[in-house]
């Protein structure tokens, strides 16, 4: 019985997205399930963004928000610590500050730091709402004209606000990040509503909602598994966009990034774990097929970029 | 090969006896195509048809076992690629690996640190599974001593014996053959004497061929020299070549049916860079390793990777879960707290272990909510007011405790004023979201 290499060759693809200006980085766009070479072009690595706020990391865990110490305070230090000393390929701007339980600041705010971090930095600029629905409808609008023409991803569009959102992206250039809650059939329905409006689908980026290790993570990964499938197999056009995980906010939630060895000895250093945290629940949506990750620790962001280089 | 139901039904007795449990031969024929029974449920088929389905319905990939007792490792019997289609049976196996070479004391605090890694996480008991010696010092005397060293140093850990050299691997299997230890590696070079001494032992052979041909040609030569319980090593080291030599084995034995590839895959991983070497683990968890070969194995590393594990190998279809019922925490008095949750796993390690924490002694109501957490339950309606207080009269908890207030989760606080209004007389106090808020919260009421 001799081998017969069982390859796949799909009708489907992954589309490219492309963002960014001065600097322009690029993900997706592959016909393969991910790193499988042998059955389609590799177009591009996954891209990682460094995350970073509007408002001082506060509610980080120390083991992450240390990082920063001395360049948080402050969005515009932070960007630019990002892009030039850790060498950031993109930085996702969180506009939590405008959140009604935090500082509650207002859309013009809001435009005024993106403006003034889009005037600092080189590398493409994704604009994050507070995740607050109502809230966002309001702030990612005034974002997205603030970055008009910038070519930035602005997101989230949930299924409560995706109106004003989407017609903000599509006025001013940008692509979009539409985020349902852990379900594929959810996740299809919006990206349908979306490219209803006239929303180019090639310009989406799908979150279908993160998780940490050890908390949902299955639920995520076999969510991007069946997409990445779906995308392939039935070259379904609601579900070839590139992939998102929004790892960092759910991963530094979580107790194991935060506990001291001293109360938990059988867990070992906090340092190394949290790192370790992050950096295997993003390698396991890339596995499963996240292109795009958006990520907070540096040295969890270096193991992986190490371990793409290997995959590729 | 994989045989259809059509064709099995054809060697089937075609008396329609219903004594399988089905209604027609053939309907049993189908559940046989799909692997979802056994030929034996048949009690009239003739012995050489037996034969025959018995080898066509054996799992794609074979169990294989190693190690003896509680702590036997079992591999293979996986159908699928992908764990939405079905769960995945057996978890990959952690290794650490300890060279012949090492002095007394490094090979202590390792072995130490193997036997030590139990770590309980969501109720299940999660370890480092197998220590793998490596045969370093090429001098078959030293390896037998470090595997009897090891082996009674730590006597339920599994062992992996890696050597290329037959004589060192009689020695060594010799002494620890009653373990039922892996021996790693057959090679072109040395299979003969390799599979002699694995089936003089009656155990399982680690076997070595770069690349997919050639592993597929080498297995079916060590199974005509008689050894049918194998590991497989195509040679892939880096990352990009272990996720496609893993991802075409599974495809080739799951989706072909084709027995040369059908044996659990050991990887070899060990890197300098601990962090990489954790990435690459997270690879052969996700991508099909039965065996993953570590060299160090730091507490907040395994933590890691176990989680991982438990993730991707948990049942996609069912949430793991525990018994509807009230709990004691510590020795609870009739005027303790009482507090409640669902009966997600997660959830009820979690809320228990926080609980446990404050060192006060509580009852915490476990409510069935099908397995969902708080937040989802209470989305998906499982976790409403009207359903929390029919649970706690039905509980009889009201028999045990002197005072009527409950305690509920911080994030569905909205629901305090519903569920007083359902449990007439009591009241109802919001804890904090999180439960490592908990002991905090306790103590400061005890
Ligand atoms: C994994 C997940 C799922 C899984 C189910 C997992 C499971 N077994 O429960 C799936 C995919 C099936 C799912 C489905 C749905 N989900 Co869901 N899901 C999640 C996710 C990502 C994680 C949930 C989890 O495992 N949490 C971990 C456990 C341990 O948390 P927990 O039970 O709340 O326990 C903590 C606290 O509550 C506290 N605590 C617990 N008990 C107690 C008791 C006391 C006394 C105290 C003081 C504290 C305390 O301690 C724990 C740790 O701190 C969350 C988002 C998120 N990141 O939280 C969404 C989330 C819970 N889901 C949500 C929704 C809406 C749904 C769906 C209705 C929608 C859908 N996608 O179809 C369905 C409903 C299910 C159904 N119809 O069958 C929403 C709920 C929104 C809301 N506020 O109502 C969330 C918050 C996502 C979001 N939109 O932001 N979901
Ligand atoms: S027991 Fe055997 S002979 Fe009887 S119905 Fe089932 S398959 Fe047919």
């Amino acid at each position: 019985m001799s081998f017969v290499v069982p390859k796949e060759s799909y009708s489907g693809k992954v589309y490219e997205v492309s963002i960014g200006t001065e600097k322009v980085a690029n993900f997706g766009g592959e016909s393969m399930l991910p790193f499988l070479s042998f059955d389609g072009a590799v177009k591009n690595r996954p891209l990682i963004a460094y995350e970073i706020q509007d408002i001082p990391p506060d509610d980080w865990p120390d083991t992450v928000k240390k990082v920063y110490e001395g360049v948080s305070s402050n969005p515009v230090d932070w960007a630019k610590h990002c892009q030039d000393k850790l060498g950031a390929k993109a930085i996702a701007l969180r506009l939590l500050g405008t959140h009604p339980d935090r500082l509650n600041t207002s859309p013009e705010d809001a435009a005024k730091t993106v403006k003034d971090v889009l005037a600092a930095v080189s590398v493409p600029l994704i604009i994050l709402g507070s995740n607050n629905a109502e809230k966002d409808a309001m702030v990612l609008p005034a974002a997205a004209e603030a970055a008009k023409d910038k070519n930035c991803i602005i997101g989230k569009a949930q299924e409560a606000n995706y109106k004003t959102i989407v017609a903000a992206a599509m006025a001013n250039n940008h692509k979009l990040i539409a985020m349902s809650d852990l379900d594929i059939n959810l996740s299809k329905q919006l990206n349908i509503l979306i490219t209803q409006m006239g929303f180019d689908k090639e310009r989406l980026v799908t979150d279908p909602m993160c998780s940490a290790l050890g908390y949902g993570l299955d639920y995520t990964y076999s969510v991007m598994e069946r997409i990445r499938l779906a995308a392939l197999t039935q070259n379904d056009t609601t579900m070839q966009q590139p992939l998102l995980g929004d790892v960092g906010m759910y991963v530094y939630k979580t107790k194991e990034t935060q506990a001291p060895e001293a109360d938990l000895p059988l867990w070992g250093s906090l340092e190394e774990r949290a790192v370790a945290w992050e950096m295997l629940t993003a390698s396991a949506f890339m596995i499963a097929g996240a292109e795009f990750l958006i990520m907070r620790h540096p040295r969890a962001v270096e193991a992986l970029e190490k371990f793409i280089d290997e995959l590729m | 090969m994989a045989l259809s139901g059509v064709e099995i039904f054809k060697m089937l007795p075609k008396t329609n006896c219903k004594k399988c449990g089905h209604p027609t031969c053939l309907a049993f024929a189908m559940k046989l195509a799909q692997r979802q029974i056994s030929i034996d449920a048949c009690p009239d088929v003739s012995e050489s048809a037996k034969q025959i389905l018995g080898e066509a319905s054996a799992p794609p990939i074979r169990p294989v076992t190693f190690g003896a007792g509680d702590k036997a490792v079992k591999m293979g019997e996986e159908t699928v690629l992908f764990r939405h289609d079905k769960k995945f049976l057996n978890p990959a196996a952690f290794a650490l690996e300890i060279m012949d070479t090492a002095t007394d004391s490094e090979i202590n605090s390792k072995v130490e640190a193997v036997a030590t890694s139990e770590i309980d996480r969501v109720g299940q008991k999660l370890r480092i599974d197998a220590i793998l010696v490596e045969n370093a010092s090429k001098d078959a005397a030293k390896f037998e001593s470090v595997v009897k060293a090891i082996a009674a140093k730590a006597p339920e850990i599994p062992l992996i014996l890696s050597t290329t050299d037959p004589n060192a691997a009689e020695a060594a299997v010799k002494a620890v053959a009653d373990k039922k230890p892996i021996l790693y590696g057959a090679n072109e070079s040395n299979a003969e004497a390799m599979a002699n001494v694995a089936k003089t032992h009656k155990v399982a052979l680690g076997v070595y061929a770069k690349g997919l041909d050639a592993l597929a040609a080498f297995t079916e030569k060590i199974k005509g020299l008689g050894v049918s319980d194998m590991v497989m090593d195509s040679g892939a080291r880096t990352a990009k070549e272990i996720i496609e030599d893993n991802t075409l084995i599974r495809r080739a034995a799951t989706k072909k049916t084709f027995k040369p590839l059908g044996y659990p895959v050991i990887n070899f991983i060990q890197r300098d860079n601990t962090m990489l070497e954790t990435l690459l683990a997270a690879l052969g968890i996700t991508k099909y390793s039965s065996i993953i070969v570590i060299s160090s194995v730091e507490r907040w590393k395994n933590l890691a990777l176990f989680a991982l594990r438990q993730n991707i190998y948990t049942d996609p279809q069912v949430p793991m879960q525990v018994e509807q019922k009230i709990y004691k925490l510590g020795e609870p008095t009739p005027e303790s707290p009482l507090l409640i949750t669902t009966n997600f796993s997660l959830t009820y390690f979690i809320v228990l272990g926080e609980a446990e924490n404050s060192k006060v002694p509580c009852r915490l109501a476990v409510m069935d909510t099908e397995g969902l957490s708080v937040l989802t339950s209470w989305a998906a309606g499982k976790f409403t007011a009207s359903k929390i207080a029919q649970f706690i009269k039905d509980s009889g908890v009201e028999n045990e405790i002197s005072h009527r207030e409950l305690i509920i989760p911080g994030y569905v606080a909205l629901l305090s004023g519903s569920i007083e209004e359902k449990l007439p007389g009591w009241k109802v106090t919001v804890g904090p979201r999180e439960a490592n808020g908990l002991p905090v919260f306790l103590k400061a009421r005890a």
